[in-house]
């Protein structure tokens, strides 16, 4: 019975996550930046502009301008997540591809450097005046179901081990649609119960700002306005309206 | 007015405590019916406003991809809370550019998104009521559209768009700001903010002739109305007539006269300055632009030069090839933009800074100087925001901080960084700027002053430094008017061009 729920959950969550994205990352697309705004000063070419997104997604470059404090805890659990994702590549791929493998040891490891940066993060949300005012319910929440997250993998990987080959033959039974039955194991249930909350919730919340960030266009703009002209569809129809 | 006093420096500077509420309030004097119908809002609040507000919102949500990504993306992680001068100032939580942002993004949230619709208190999520709508009007009115915020976001969230927003949305209900909305109705009426008509400013020309042939013996021109001239230079209307900003005016003359440049003014278009961009109103931008644009064509001109003036130069160099087409690039079938690009000598960049200018011909040995002439002055640099973080010169990164200190060396000795986290794209906003530079925000502007007051103290103290140079209008007027509260002269601050009046040498070279 569990395994039928689980196996409709993670259908339902990996449709909302995947079309819920694709929704909001084609309406960023298709809205029009009518004015050159990038932060200046900027790179005046598109070579120049995919080094800075690039120094802007991997290692934060503004935050670290801004906050070490907030740079060190952010960049650090956004990278531990990173590795622990690709690590869990495993249990989706057979055989395990070669660099997936070559990550296990450190992607196990970053499951607590993670927890360290989200503790960091939550301290920072709940100590720092600032931080604290600005904050809704819900950003506490989300670090919170992320904890929760980190915590129940890292107790199935060093406290209490679950079936991982069962887990991971119930997720490549999902592939085939092939429901396959999952361990009975109440930490497991609740990791993936949280795992598949976090897919949900992706397209409507904050968490859009990991693909907000490619269509920001203080950031994503070269720096050449003298030397292209660049006009939104919507404004070059007042050119034709006015006549002038 | 008189009441108004400077915050006290902090030793170190620390980030301050919150002082919630600190600058509660109505904001600025609102727009009347007529100020407001002239430029085709409407009169006053209208009765349907929240409706229409809501409205607003979506339509701009359609139109700026800046504003539907900011609206999503923050994740309240507080890069940007300490980066606002008006926050340092006042203290006022609602000053971090967060919290301004939340302003808006809590209605974004209750009516644009499913868990806003769903569950509003859980995500921070609030109905529009008139209590919002007024918390809008005053804290969008405490934001001068500075962008230092958006140095440090690691999304590039830029306040200034959701501010500009928000004051779109606040005009279109007929919530609009006098002090902007009637300059706008000025520059359309009479050709400039300050509302000066060409015969006052013929006769001003005339004077500066006069005064320049006094302190001279050289005639250098002030031309108006040019047909055929070289250049149609574009400036600022303080320029014409405030201190310090007229030295700088005759700085740019003597520089023309020294280079042999012919050159114009334009009565229509006597004004660089628009204040489209400070309410966020694309078609007043671009209405405001299109002067400069028929002054061009009409005067036959081969170059646009544009004086010292902040956030003219951002839409000048940024939004003019856009709104007029006056730079280059333009699609072979845009024959809007073709008509002008073809008179334009596309030798030279289009439209050119006056400090582009002057570097290019001493750059070419075209002028000299003497340096001494500057000795009495110990001069530091104070970068506008929207020329640091807005737009750029000499066609390179950086070239908008490079080139006006270049010049500053080429025609004084004495010249001081102030600290380096102060300056460049990290500089602060003088605390007058984005259409705040009116005296029913004077307690705003003072406060906002705080961050450069605090490190220009520190030069003085250390360096002994009494001139600070700046290329923007709005610089120069918000700090002639507030350092004397600071305890400073106010001729402690000036344009790049005044320096360069003062060491040139005219006549043979």
């Amino acid at each position: 019975m569990a395994s039928v729920i689980f196996a409709a959950l993670f259908y339902l969550a990996t449709l909302v996550f995947v079309v819920g994205l694709l929704y909001r990352v084609n309406i960023y697309a298709r809205t029009p930046a009518p004015l050159k705004i990038p932060t200046t000063p900027a790179p005046t070419d598109k070579g120049g502009v995919v080094l800075r997104m690039a120094r802007e997604v991997v290692l934060f470059e503004s935050l670290f301008k801004a906050s070490l404090w907030t740079w060190s805890v952010g960049w650090l659990f956004h990278a531990s997540l990173a590795l622990v994702v690709l690590r869990h590549l495993r249990y989706f791929t057979e055989p395990v591809w070669g660099w997936v493998a070559l990550l296990q040891p450190f992607g196990l490891y970053a499951g607590f450097t993670m927890l360290l940066g989200l503790c960091g993060l939550w301290v920072r949300r709940l100590f720092v005046e600032r931080i604290r005012y600005i904050s809704t319910p819900s950003d506490h929440l989300m670090l919170v179901l992320l904890i929760a997250i980190a915590v129940s993998g890292l107790l199935m990987q060093f406290a209490a081990h679950t079936d991982v080959i069962a887990v991971k033959d119930f997720f490549l039974g999902l592939q085939r649609f092939d429901i396959r039955s999952l361990p009975v194991d109440f930490v497991l249930y609740l990791h993936l119960l949280m795992v598949a909350l976090l897919l949900l919730i992706f397209p409507v919340s904050k968490l859009l700002h990991a693909p907000g960030v490619f269509f920001s266009p203080t950031r994503n703009q070269a720096d050449n306005p003298r030397e292209k002209r660049h006009v939104a569809a919507w404004a070059k129809q007042l050119e034709s309206e006015s006549g002038k | 007015m008189s009441d108004v006093t400077a915050p006290a420096y902090r030793v170190i500077p620390i980030i301050p405590a919150l002082k919630p509420g600190a600058m509660e309030g109505k904001g600025p004097f609102v727009a009347s019916d007529k100020i407001n119908e002239a430029i085709g809002f409407p009169g006053q609040l209208v009765e349907d406003w929240h409706d229409r507000a809501i409205a607003k919102m979506g339509e701009l949500l359609g139109k700026y991809r800046s504003l539907k990504v900011f609206m999503d993306a923050c994740v309240h992680c507080g890069a940007c809370s300490d980066k606002c001068h008006y926050f340092i100032g006042t203290q006022d939580p609602k000053n971090m550019p967060v919290a301004r942002q939340d302003l808006m993004r809590s209605v974004y949230r209750r009516y644009f998104t499913l868990p806003g619709k769903l569950f509003p208190k859980l995500v921070g999520a609030r109905d529009l009521t008139r209590e919002v709508l007024d918390e809008w009007y005053n804290y969008f009115h405490q934001c001068s559209e500075c962008r230092r915020c958006s140095v440090f976001c690691p999304y590039g969230i830029d306040t200034a768009e959701v501010t500009m927003a928000a004051r779109e949305i606040l005009d279109s209900v007929g919530y609009g700001q006098k002090y902007s909305n009637e300059i706008i109705g000025k520059v359309h009426r009479i050709g400039n903010n300050l509302g000066l008509p060409g015969p006052a400013l013929e006769d001003t020309l005339q004077g500066l002739e006069e005064d320049v042939k006094e302190d001279t013996g050289i005639d250098v021109r002030f031309p108006m109305n040019v047909k055929g001239a070289e250049v149609l230079l574009i400036t600022p209307s303080a320029d014409f007539f405030a201190e310090p900003h007229i030295d700088s005016l005759i700085g740019y003359a003597k520089v023309f006269h020294a280079t042999g440049t012919s050159w114009t003014l334009s009565s229509m278009a006597s004004e660089a300055g628009n204040f489209g961009m400070f309410i966020g109103n694309y078609e007043q931008l671009r209405k405001i632009a299109l002067r400069i644009r028929e002054a061009a064509l009409e005067l036959g001109v081969k170059r646009i030069v544009v004086g010292e003036c902040g956030h003219a130069w951002r839409v000048a160099y940024s939004f003019w090839n856009t709104l007029t087409g006056v730079g280059e690039g333009a699609d072979p079938n845009d024959k809007f933009a073709q008509m002008l690009q073809k008179q334009l000598d596309h030798r030279y960049k289009q439209p050119m800074h006056i400090c582009e200018f002057t570097w290019d011909m001493i750059g070419r040995n075209a002028l000299s100087f003497d340096k001494e002439a500057n000795d009495k002055h110990i001069i530091t640099f104070h970068d506008s925001c929207n020329v640091a973080r807005g737009s750029s010169m000499g066609g390179y990164p950086g070239g908008q901080f490079d080139i006006p200190r270049n010049i500053i060396k080429a025609v004084a000795n004495n010249f001081v960084e102030m600290p380096l986290e102060t300056t460049r794209e990290k500089t602060f906003c003088c605390g007058g700027g984005g259409g705040l530079l009116t005296d029913d925000l004077l307690d705003l502007r003072v406060k906002g002053a705080l961050p450069r007051m605090e490190v220009l103290q520190q030069v003085a103290d250390e360096h002994g430094v009494n001139f600070m140079a700046t290329i923007c209008a709005i610089c120069k007027a918000q700090f002639t008017k507030i350092m004397p509260i600071y305890g400073f002269d106010r001729r402690t601050v000036g344009g790049v061009h005044q320096l360069v009046s003062n060491a040139i040498i005219l006549g043979e070279k």
